[in-house]
């Protein structure tokens, strides 16, 4: 009797139920989980996470304001009006103010002008602009200097790769800032005689002092990118398709560029995103010292810097800047801890 | 009844709550072990077999809950226990070795210091008193040298030494139970040899119960008094060593023995891996877990959840096949 | 030990002769002399002017000289401020520096480590999510902003501390906070994901199986390995704060090397020049080295690299 109420079954089983089951049948049992490939489980992840979302907009919201928006705005940063010096945020100079008499629409400064009557909108949002060009220039030339030299050491290791990460620890130790300054200073020099000749007239452009930042940023700072790639190719190196890869004749630059550097395009992602705002922070700080871009282009530096002396009357003049690189590095930040939670567990401390 | 058994765990089910949900990672798992005995845990990652090791001792993931059941283990009933209490039986009435040595001893502390830890924390014995003992036990361990070697750091030693250290800290106050968690899948095979040698030894001189858990049937044939096979959170298998390995009853059991190579067999038969991958324990299948993987699944298997059947003795197993023999000679001899 | 010590004073050493060459280098390939900047200088005069300095000289010759002094401490005379040779400027001026710097960096670390191993333990709790949103901002606001804020708050509106100079003790706060909060707040994001790592570590199973208590498990077994990255860290940080920083010390009108250091390459003052990118990069390197050490001392494991 016990043995029946243990299994209840054996009552209502007939022969049917013990005939094998077929391939079908199991298929049915086993709820497969659907297999993502690399980018779209990263994108999944990403777009999961709220926060990285918001500073992915936020980013273009700023590029959209920084780089398009000003081409359409009616005032141009180094426009300057003559009687509208030093108004404050929506206020209309008597000029503005006769003329809107005669029903003419005058733009108005959102927040206002400077001591030159430029108004200082344009120049906040173009400074933006200036250091956001610092920003992404650098970090891509710090990631194509510093992905090939990492890719290089960890490919070929042994004594390649200790000459190599020798320089790398050198240039680590060298005091970043100093060298900074005094490179972005006496590379001006050079670099304005270059762009006198013919073919470099477009440096004028950009102005030496901008090139010069892009530069020292490139020399000084892909060290740690270097790093990165290093340790990550000599992981990857050891896998089967490398191997595989050689068996076919495949060269060491095929095996670098084709199938090294492919496979850890998320850490390189990754971590010249976190580099773009570290860029930024130390343009702003290069032109707040004076050592930065030069007038009248404005940078966002450069316009704290001005600002400083009449902080206690125009405060704004300050903080408006100053709350736009918070507002770029903070969303930079953001995006790149997103990015690398997304597609970069293993870089993910937890 | 329940006392004199140092294990007793009767249904026990655990969960581990993640964002995806509700893993079921035990369904109803019952073990019973007297003081003295070795019983082998044998299955495949994520079978459950860890986690019902560490459910004696408390230590499962902050996560994982144990939702039904009872888990007694010398008299205490776990599963009621707050972590303070736990804390008073872990490392004194049982003991742990991980799977991987390289990794379960902090770097930066002495060998000497992180044996004398366990020591003075369930003990008198502190300072001097308890780097005594701690030499005490390296030599327990085999391990030459003592002296020198509590001076060391764990990455100043090889694989096989770390893994002695291991046992060492274990065995600091004299455990009722050992629990080996894969002790020597991350070892050299040679030194594999020489820790099961060694456990052996220490099992005759010290007489604790040991819970080997173990993938590698070989593990357990040369230590277990009993197996018990796991699959998909559930013990599919259980009884003596001798049951296991020469009357195995249920499919995967039998699969899991077609993958041990023989080289003292003549005829060299074929090893026969398993084909398939396991269940996803977020969605449990309705019928037996096996059944997906199984050679002789039956429609009934995929339906109704196998109960225990018994083949005297301890021996029983969760298979639906023994219930198809029953029903034929049922039906040949009533209805025919 | 001793090798590994040695291992490093030899690379520091490498460092520090490269980093005088290339500034040296560097710097004369800036065209125009400190002397141009001064109109009425006739060409005789600039000839011996520039002659007392020795720039009349072949590069190499000038190089050699310079390296040879630098080898007997001698960093040469200021161009700028006559009568005074460049040691004796960087004496005065250093110590304003390093005492800030050095009270940034104790404050920076006492707020940092706990504040990040604090989140860390109450991981995914209101605490945590607090600590990570403050460090999150706290790395994005540039020291410029800051640091007047901190003037418009406590000097501004509330009187309560001097904004400009360092003339009592009081006067050292405002700096002192400004300098230490981006670190403070990095640290703690460092520490925060490191201990977060280190708790999943086997080793603190392994100390979970033996019993320890959990204050003794944070506290012998986490955190001693969890602070490696923030030792790591303490390094570069240590040279920037204790070198003078150049925007707090603009801010707060101190007068340390940093701002001395940017008005002397405004000005061109060459010895001035060469002289603390040399001075400041040999006290980096030798910070650096001594944070080697000091990890080495906590990270048993790196004798054997």
């Amino acid at each position: 009797m016990e043995e029946i109420k243990k299994n209840p079954l054996s009552m209502q089983v007939s022969m049917e139920d013990f005939m094998p089951a077929s391939g079908e049948d199991k298929e049915s049992l086993v709820i497969m989980r659907e297999s993502v490939g690399f980018w779209k489980d990263g994108i999944r992840r990403f777009r999961k996470n709220k926060i990285a979302m918001s500073a992915f907009f936020l980013v273009l919201l700023i590029m959209i304001f920084c780089f398009i928006v000003p081409a359409f705005y009616p005032y141009k940063y180094e426009q300057q009006m003559k009687g509208s010096e030093r108004l404050a945020p929506m206020q209309y100079s008597k000029v503005e103010k006769a003329e809107m008499e005669k029903g003419e629409k005058i733009f108005p400064h959102l927040l206002g002008t400077d001591q030159n009557g430029r108004d200082y909108m344009i120049r906040v949002l173009v400074g933006g602009r200036v250091s956001m060009t610092v920003g992404l220039v650098a970090s891509v030339l710090i990631l194509m200097i510093g992905s090939v030299f990492g890719a290089i050491a960890g490919y070929f290791g042994g004594i390649i790769d200790m000459i190599m990460m020798r320089i790398v620890d050198i240039i680590y130790t060298v005091p970043d800032v100093l060298i900074i300054i005094l490179l972005a200073q006496t590379l001006k020099f050079p670099l304005e005689k270059l762009s006198m000749l013919p073919a470099f007239t477009w440096m004028q452009k950009l102005g030496s002092n901008m090139i010069s930042m892009f530069i020292v940023f490139a020399l000084l700072y892909w060290v740690g990118m270097a790093r990165i790639v290093r340790s990550q190719i000599m992981i990857l190196k050891q896998s089967e398709y490398v191997t595989a890869a050689r068996a076919l004749g495949a060269g060491p630059g095929r095996i670098i560029f084709k199938h090294l550097i492919v496979n850890c395009i998320g850490t390189l992602i990754v971590t010249t995103t976190l580099q773009i705002p570290s860029s930024i922070f130390t343009e702003s700080f290069l032109s707040f010292l004076g050592l930065g871009v030069q007038a009248p282009m404005p940078s966002l530096g450069s316009l704290a810097s001005a600002a400083l002396n009449g902080f206690q009357t125009y405060p704004e003049k300050l903080f408006a800047p100053a709350f736009l690189i918070f507002i770029i590095i903070l969303s930079f930040n953001l995006l790149g801890d997103g990015l690398r939670d997304a597609f970069d567990p293993k870089l993910k401390q937890q | 009844m329940a006392e004199e058994f140092l294990v007793n765990i009767q249904e026990e089910r655990l969960s581990f709550f993640t964002p995806a949900g509700e893993v079921k990672a035990l369904n109803n798992v019952s073990i019973q072990m007297k003081e003295g005995e070795v019983l082998g845990i044998v299955g495949e990652s994520g079978s459950g077999k860890s986690v019902t090791a560490y459910s004696i001792m408390g230590l499962t993931a902050q996560n994982g809950k144990i939702v039904g059941g009872t888990v007694d283990f010398n008299g205490h009933a776990i599963q009621n226990m707050t972590e303070k209490e736990l804390r008073k039986i872990r490392g004194n009435e049982v003991s742990i070795i991980f799977q991987d040595p390289m990794t379960s001893l902090n770097p930066v502390w002495t060998i000497g210091n992180q044996i004398a830890e366990a020591v003075s924390l369930h003990t008198d014995k502190k300072g001097k008193a308890a780097r005594d003992r701690a030499k005490e036990l390296l030599e327990l361990v085999g391990i030459n040298e003592p002296e020198k070697r509590l001076k060391q750091y764990p990455h100043e030693l090889s694989g096989g030494m770390r893994q002695r250290v291991m046992i060492a800290i274990a065995l600091a106050c004299e455990p009722k139970l050992l629990i080996a968690d894969e002790p020597t899948t991350a070892l050299d095979v040679t030194i594999q040899a020489q820790i099961l040698e060694l456990m052996q030894e220490l099992r005759k001189k010290l007489g604790m119960g040991i819970i080997m858990i173990t993938h590698d049937l070989g593990v357990v044939a040369s230590m277990c008094d009993y197996i018990a096979v796991m699959y998909a959170g559930e013990i599919v298998e259980y009884g003596t060593t001798d049951d296991i390995f020469y009357n195995p009853k249920h499919e995967y059991t039998k699969g899991l023995l077609r993958s041990i190579p023989k080289f003292h067999e003549k005829d060299y038969s074929r090893l026969v891996p398993i084909d398939g991958q396991p269940v996803d324990l977020l969605n449990p299948p309705k019928g037996c877990g096996f059944a997906p993987r199984c050679a002789s699944c039956m429609k009934i298997c995929l339906e109704v959840k196998p109960e225990k059947n018994y083949y005297g003795g301890v021996h029983y197993a969760r298979c639906l096949l023994q219930q198809k023999e029953d029903f034929l000679k049922n039906s040949g001899k009533g209805e025919v | 030990m001793p090798k590994y010590i040695l291992k490093r004073a030899i690379m520091s050493l490498i460092t520090a002769f490269l980093v005088a060459t290339m500034t040296f280098f560097v710097m004369n390939m800036v065209p125009g002399g400190p002397f141009l900047a001064e109109k009425a200088v006739t060409p005789q005069a600039q000839a011996a002017m520039e002659a007392k300095y020795g720039l009349d000289k072949p590069l190499i010759k000038q190089y050699t000289t310079y390296m040879t002094g630098l080898l007997h401490g001698d960093f040469g005379l200021s161009i700028k401020k006559r009568g005074r040779t460049v040691a004796q400027i960087i004496a005065v001026k250093f110590p304003v520096s390093a005492r800030i710097g050095g009270m940034a960096l104790v404050l920076a670390v006492l707020t940092g480590v706990p504040l990040g191993a604090v989140a860390a333990f109450n991981r995914g709790k209101f605490l945590d999510n607090l600590i990570i949103v403050l460090s999150t901002a706290g790395i994005a606001i540039p020291s410029f902003l800051s640091s007047t804020l901190l003037v418009y708050v406590f000097t501004t509106k509330l009187h309560l501390l001097p904004s400009l100079g360092l003339k009592d003790a009081r006067s050292y706060v405002m700096p002192v906070i400004a300098l230490a909060l981006y670190p403070s707040f990095y640290m703690a994001r460092l520490m925060r994901s490191s201990m977060l790592d280190v708790m999943g570590q086997d080793y603190m199973r392994t100390a979970r199986a033996k019993g320890v208590t959990t204050f003794k498990s944070i506290f012998k077994h986490a955190l001693r390995n969890a602070i490696l990255p923030v030792i790591t860290y303490l390094g570069p940080l240590l040279a920037s704060l204790m070198t003078g920083s150049f925007i707090v010390e603009k801010i707060f009108n101190i007068p340390g090397l940093g701002s001395e250091f940017v008005s002397c390459i405004t000005s061109r003052d060459y010895p001035m020049i060469m002289g603390t990118t040399i001075f400041l990069a040999v006290f980096v390197i030798v910070m650096n080295l001594f944070v080697d050490i000091a990890y080495a001392f906590v990270d048993p494991r790196i004798k054997l690299k």
